[in-house]
């Protein structure tokens, strides 16, 4: 099993690029389902302790959306969509133009959620075609919540054994909507050996 | 000695005789643990992550488990002189915290819960391993479907829970 030090700057690299190519796909879709330029950052991606995952997003407490979903298949893992509060409902009304109040109603939680399932299907296309694994993504569940209770539910489906998680993670930003949120891939660490051979950089 | 707030992560848990504060931010199907022994001003706060150490081979840190950790916990304080029969615990999180929007479980939840019902697990856990320990559960506030701030001042034993959509509630 892949342990913290057996990570070279090599495999590092193959992971980012991982980042660099599914969330290239999913901000295509974003783009093309909002009608809206989408920037990227650049990937990070690191094997992180377990109490260090939500300050990625800003801090334990930070109100988020959170969607989620489960990998399933040749490897497993899991996939998170985050976006702060405003930039949820943002999103949510350019989903759905029809309602605008101020609070998430069912129908722009399904919307979001439903976008949470396009980006995060895209990412892991992408992801599937570079290695040749079949990934299959669960119904996506939905949270509205701190950052860090969100986080938790994830770590404790990948983290059973671990107390390292690698996050692979991406920051979009739709700039003239100040939509901005997180697209990250928490591998499974048992299925870290499997991805990292089918990308070329095993230990 | 000055009062000063301690933060407890994920799968940490943090002891002290000192006039602390001891907070579990964005508790989420993890629970924060709470014990307190009120005559010597001894308290401990863990964050864990799930119920049973037992039922996995590769461990990682005691804090990340409802049994080793209160187990650990009670050792800690006992160093610092406490004594297990003037130990009392509160609870909260223990949530589920994602589900699919518009359904609902039978217990009227929004639901279906995703996930192994982490959450309920682990609030089961802790209380079976606080009733073998012997200490009583003196407050909890747990389930439901949202994340908690919890915190808890060990110069009295007050324990504040704050989420966002809940308010605030003393334990």
């Amino acid at each position: 099993m892949v342990t913290r030090k057996e990570l070279t700057p090599l495999q590092l690299d193959a992971l980012r690029e991982v980042g660099n190519i599914g969330s290239g796909n999913a901000a295509v879709a974003l783009s093309a389902m909002v009608d809206q330029k989408v920037l990227l950052s650049v990937p990070r991606a690191s094997l992180l302790p377990l109490v260090k995952v939500s300050e990625l997003v800003g801090g334990a407490e930070t109100p988020v959306v959170g969607i989620y979903l489960r990998i399933s298949g040749d490897a497993t893992g899991s996939m998170l969509l985050l976006l702060e509060e405003k930039s949820a409902q943002e999103l949510a009304r350019l989903m759905c133009p029809g309602a605008c109040g101020e609070d998430l109603d069912t129908v722009q939680q399904s919307a979001l959620q439903e976008t949470g399932s396009i980006l995060a299907g895209s990412y892991l296309n992408a992801l599937a075609q570079m290695t040749g694994l079949l990934l299959k993504p669960t119904v996506p569940g939905f949270a509205m919540d701190m950052a860090g209770a969100i986080i938790d539910f994830i770590l404790v489906e990948i983290s059973q054994s671990e107390d390292y998680v690698l996050v692979i993670e991406t920051e979009f930003d739709v700039m003239e909507r100040k939509i901005r949120g997180h697209l990250v891939l928490f591998p499974d660490l048992g299925s870290l050996d499997l991805i990292l051979g089918r990308l070329g950089v095993s230990g | 000695m000055e009062e000063k707030q301690v933060s407890v992560g994920v799968a940490e848990y943090h002891v002290t005789h000192n006039p602390h504060t001891l907070v579990c931010f964005g508790l989420g199907s993890c629970v924060g643990i709470a014990l307190y022994d009120g005559r010597r001003k001894i308290g401990g706060l863990a964050h864990v992550m799930l119920p049973d150490s037992k039922a996995i081979s590769r461990k990682g840190s005691p804090g990340k488990f409802a049994d080793t950790a209160i187990r650990s916990m009670v050792r800690e304080m006992e160093k610092l002189g406490s004594r297990r029969k003037d130990m009392v615990a509160k609870i909260a999180g223990g949530a589920c915290m994602f589900h699919i929007p518009g359904a609902r479980n039978p217990r009227n939840v929004p639901g279906p819960c995703l996930g192994m019902q982490i959450g309920e697990r682990n609030v089961e856990a802790v209380k079976r391993i606080l009733e073998e320990m012997g200490i009583p559960l003196v407050a909890e506030d747990t389930g439901g479907d949202y994340g908690r701030t919890m915190r808890f001042r060990v110069s009295d034993g007050k324990v504040t829970v704050s989420s966002i959509r809940h308010g605030t509630r003393e334990l």
